[in-house]
C-alpha cells in the first residue's frame, strides 16, 4: 500500500481534493449528507492551509450566486451541495452555466423533498441535467476524489468553459469509510494549474457587461451555442482523463464497462449501486452466467453513441434508476438510453427498474433478481412489465 | 462637499442612450452617486428598470465592468466578485484599487432580495449597496411592494369598491439595515445632490459594507410628468415623508430639517396613484398618513440627538 493510502469517508475525501485544488474562492452553505465536507473545508481555511477566500453565505441561493460573482471576476472557484440546497440554488444553477462559468460543485446526491428525507437518491442532480452543467457520477470515495481533481481541468479547459457538478452518493458514499490513495498536492497543483481566466470583471481595462438582457432576437441563437459546447467537452473529458490516468494509474472513461464484452444481459446503474452490482456479476459469472454490468461515469454529456454501441450485443438489459420522472415513460437514465439505442438498429429487450428512492436499500439478491429476470426476457423475448419499481411495498 | 463643477466634468459611467423613461429618478441617483468614485469600479444589478432598460443584447450603457445575475441576488453577487478581487489581492496576482456597488430596486431589495442582502452586510463585504427605491415593482408593471407607501394605488392593489389601495404602511428598509451595524447606512435624495455625493463618497471610501437608500421618483408608476422629477423628490423631503439622514459608526445624524415641514397632502396631490386617497371620504386615511410621517420624524429626531 503506498503512503498515500487512507481510510476515509467521502466527503472527507472530496475536501480533501478541494483542498488540493485550492480554489480562489469557495462559497458554501452545509446540508446533510455534505455538511462534514463543509466542515472539514472550514478547519483548512481556519488553519491557514488554503488560499481561499471562503464566503460563509446564509444559504445556497447566495451560494451559487456568489460563485457566479466570483468565477465572473475572474478566478478559480467552487462551492459544493446537495438536494434541497441544489433545488434552492437552481435559478442560478442555469445562469451559472449560460453565463460560461467553469465552477465545479461536489453534489452529494439525497432525496428531494417531499416529504423531507436525508438519504440518497438521483433526484437532485436528475432535476438538474438540462441545467447547461456536465455532470460525473462516482461509484466510491476514491471516484468522488478523482472526478473533482478531474473537473477542475475539464470545466476550465478553453473550448468548455462551463461547470461541472460532481456526484457521490449520500451516506452510501459521502459517510462510508474506505481506503482512497491521494495524490500528493504537488502533483494535484501541476494537474489544475494556474487558473486562465477569460472575460474577467476585475480587468477594468476591459470592461465589460455580464447577464444582459437578450430577447427573441439573440437568445435562441446563444442557446444553440451552449448545445454545441457542451458537446464539444466530450474528447476534453477523455483528454484529461487520459492525461490523470499518468498521474494517478487510475483509467477512466465516459462510462466504465464490467464483464460487457460476452455478456448476454447486463445492468445499467450509476454511482454506488455499481459496486455492488460489481459483487453479483462476479458470482454469476462463477456460476457461468454471462452477466454485465455498465456504469456511466458522464451523464452530461450523455454519450449516447458510445452506451447504445456498448450494449448494442445485448439480448436483454435493465436500466436502474434512481429517481423517478413522474409521468414520464420511465426514469431518465431508462428513458435517455432507449432513446439513444434506436440510434443501431438491433435494440436488446429493455426494462426500467425504479429503486432505492428516499435511501430504500437495494442488495445483492435485488440484483440477483433483476439479472434473472433479465434472463426470462432474453429466453422468452416477452417483456411482462417495462417500467417497474423495486423494493417498494406496493 | 461635492462641487458642480468638479462632478460635470467626470464622464458618466452609466451612459446617455439608455431606455429609462424620460425622467427618471433611478438613472439620476445611478449618475450621481458613481460620480463619487475615483477608482475602477464594478456594477451590480439587481434584475428591475435599471437593468433591463441598460442592457439589452448586444448593447450595454455601462462603461464600468457590470453584472447582472438574477432578481434577488445583487448583494450575494457583488459579494463574490469582491471575495475574488481579495482573494486575488492577497495572493498579490492583482494589485489595483477597485469599488465594488450593487444597485437594487425597491422590489430587488426590501421583498425579494433582503435576504441576501442581510447576509451580504453581516459577511462584511467591502462593498456599497444602493437600493434605488421607486416604491413598486415598476418593471414589470408598477405592482405594490413593502416599500409602497399606504394609500398609493398600483396594480396589485388597485383602488377597488372595498379596499382603496394599498392598506399597510411602508417598511423602515433603512432603520433594518442601520440595526446590521455596518459602518455606514444612509437615506438621501436626488434633490439634494449635492448631499446625495457626498454620502455616496463616504460609502465608497469606508471599509466595510455600506448601505444608501435614494427615493427615486417614477414618473411612470407614480403618475406624474416626467419633468416633475426632482420637484417629488424634493417634496418628499420638505413633507418629511423622505427624511435624509445617516447612520456612521452607529451614530445617527440628520442631514436636513425644513425650517416648517409641508404638510403631506402637498407630496400627494401632483401624483396621480393618489388620487383615489385623496377624495374626500378619504379625509381620515389622509389625517393617519399625516400623523405616521410626524411620529416617524419625532422618533428620528431622538435618534438624531435633535430632542
Ligand atoms: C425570481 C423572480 N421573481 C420575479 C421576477 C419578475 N420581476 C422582474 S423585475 C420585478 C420587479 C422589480 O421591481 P424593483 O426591484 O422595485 O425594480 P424596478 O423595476 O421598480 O426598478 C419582478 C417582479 C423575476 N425576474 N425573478
Ligand atoms: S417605469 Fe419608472 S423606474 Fe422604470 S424606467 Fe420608467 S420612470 Fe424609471
Ligand atoms: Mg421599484
Amino acid at each position: 500500500m503506498s503512503k498515500n493510502t487512507v481510510a476515509i469517508t467521502g466527503n472527507d475525501a472530496a475536501a480533501y481534493a478541494i483542498k488540493q485544488i485550492n480554489p480562489d474562492v469557495m462559497a458554501a452553505y452545509p446540508i446533510t449528507p455534505q455538511t462534514a465536507l463543509v466542515q472539514k473545508f472550514s478547519e483548512y481555511v481556519a488553519d491557514g492551509l488554503v488560499k481561499t477566500e471562503f464566503v460563509t453565505v446564509e444559504s445556497e441561493h447566495s451560494a451559487m450566486s456568489a460563485c457566479v460573482g466570483a468565477a465572473a471576476a475572474g478566478g478559480r472557484v467552487m462551492t459544493a451541495t446537495a438536494a434541497n440546497g441544489l433545488a434552492l440554488m437552481f435559478e442560478i444553477v442555469y445562469i451559472a452555466a449560460s453565463s460560461k462559468l467553469p465552477i465545479v460543485m461536489p453534489v452529494v446526491n439525497r432525496a428531494l423533498s417531499g416529504p423531507i428525507n436525508i438519504h440518497c437518491d438521483h433526484s437532485d442532480s436528475m432535476a438538474a441535467r438540462d441545467s447547461g452543467w456536465l455532470q460525473l457520477y462516482s461509484e466510491n470515495a476514491q471516484e468522488a476524489y478523482d472526478n473533482t481533481i478531474q473537473a477542475i481541468r475539464i470545466a476550465e479547459n478553453m473550448k468548455v468553459r462551463l461547470p461541472v457538478m460532481v456526484m457521490y452518493d449520500g451516506f452510501i458514499t459521502s459517510h462510508g469509510i474506505e481506503m482512497v490513495d491521494f495524490l500528493d498536492d504537488e502533483v494535484v497543483h501541476n494537474f489544475v494549474g494556474d487558473y486562465q481566466p477569460n472575460n474577467p470583471l476585475l480587468d477594468p481595462e476591459k470592461p465589460l457587461t455580464y447577464g444582459p438582457l437578450d430577447l427573441y432576437d439573440y437568445y435562441f441563437e446563444h442557446k444553440r451555442q451552449q448545445a454545441e459546447d457542451i458537446k464539444n467537452s466530450k474528447p476534453i473529458i477523455l483528454d484529461v482523463a487520459k492525461e490523470f490516468e499518468k498521474i494517478s494509474g487510475r483509467p477512466y472513461g465516459l462510462f466504465e464497462s464490467y464483464q460487457l464484452e460476452d455478456a448476454e444481459t447486463a445492468i445499467v446503474v450509476l454511482s454506488s449501486t455499481a459496486g455492488t452490482t460489481k459483487e453479483v456479476v462476479d458470482e454469476m459469472r462463477a456460476k457461468g452466467k454471462k452477466v454485465g454490468l455498465l456504469k456511466p461515469r458522464v451523464f452530461r454529456p450523455f454519450p449516447y453513441q458510445e452506451i447504445a454501441k456498448a450494449l448494442s450485443h445485448l439480448k436483454a438489459v435493465a436500466i436502474l434508476d434512481r429517481s423517478d420522472s413522474f409521468g414520464a415513460f420511465g426514469g431518465p437514465l431508462f428513458t435517455e438510453i432507449r432513446s439513444a439505442m434506436m440510434e443501431f438498429g438491433k435494440i436488446p429487450e429493455n426494462i426500467d427498474i425504479i429503486y432505492g428512492l428516499g435511501g430504500r436499500d437495494i442488495n445483492e439478491q435485488d440484483i440477483e433478481g433483476v439479472y434473472n429476470q433479465l434472463d426470462a426476457i432474453a429466453k422468452s423475448g416477452k417483456v411482462k412489465e417495462r417500467i417497474q419499481y423495486l423494493g417498494v411495498r406496493e | 462637499m461635492a462641487k458642480l463643477k468638479e462632478v460635470s466634468k467626470k464622464q458618466d459611467i452609466l451612459s446617455s442612450g439608455h431606455r429609462l423613461c424620460a425622467g427618471c429618478g433611478a438613472s439620476i441617483a445611478v449618475r450621481q452617486i458613481l460620480s463619487a468614485c475615483d477608482d475602477p469600479v464594478v456594477v451590480a444589478s439587481a434584475t428591475g428598470c435599471l437593468e433591463v432598460a441598460t442592457t439589452i443584447y448586444p448593447y450595454t450603457s455601462w462603461r464600468s465592468s457590470f453584472i447582472h445575475n438574477a432578481f434577488e441576488n445583487a448583494a450575494a453577487t457583488i459579494s463574490g466578485v469582491e471575495a475574488m478581487y481579495q482573494s486575488l489581492k492577497k495572493q498579490g496576482k492583482i494589485d489595483k484599487e477597485m469599488k465594488f456597488i450593487a444597485f437594487g430596486g425597491d422590489g430587488g431589495t426590501y421583498d425579494i432580495g433582503l435576504q441576501s442582502l442581510s447576509g451580504a452586510l453581516e459577511r462584511g463585504h467591502d462593498f456599497v449597496y444602493v437600493c434605488y427605491d421607486n416604491e413598486a415593482y415598476m418593471n414589470t408593471g408598477i405592482q405594490r411592494s413593502s416599500a409602497t407607501p399606504r394609500g398609493v394605488w398600483t396594480t396589485t392593489s388597485p383602488c377597488g369598491e372595498v379596499i382603496p389601495g394599498k392598506t399597510q404602511y411602508r417598511k423602515d428598509l433603512t432603520g433594518i439595515i442601520a440595526a446590521h451595524k455596518i459602518p455606514y447606512v444612509a437615506q438621501a435624495s436626488i434633490w439634494r445632490w449635492s448631499d446625495l455625493i457626498d454620502k455616496a463618497h463616504k460609502a465608497f471610501y469606508t471599509k466595510g459594507p455600506a448601505f444608501l437608500n435614494v427615493l427615486s421618483p417614477c414618473p411612470r408608476g407614480w403618475r406624474f410628468p416626467s419633468e416633475k422629477t426632482i420637484k417629488m423628490a424634493k417634496l418628499s423631503v420638505q413633507t418629511n415623508f423622505w427624511p435624509l439622514y445617516e447612520v456612521e459608526n452607529g451614530k445617527w445624524k440628520l442631514n436636513y430639517k425644513p425650517k416648517e415641514r409641508k404638510p403631506v397632502t402637498e407630496w400627494m396631490e401632483p401624483q396621480g396613484r393618489y388620487k383615489n386617497a385623496l377624495r374626500p371620504e378619504n379625509k381620515q386615511l389622509v389625517e393617519e398618513i399625516q400623523k405616521d410621517i410626524d411620529d416617524n420624524w419625532e422618533r428620528l429626531l431622538i435618534l438624531c440627538g435633535e430632542k
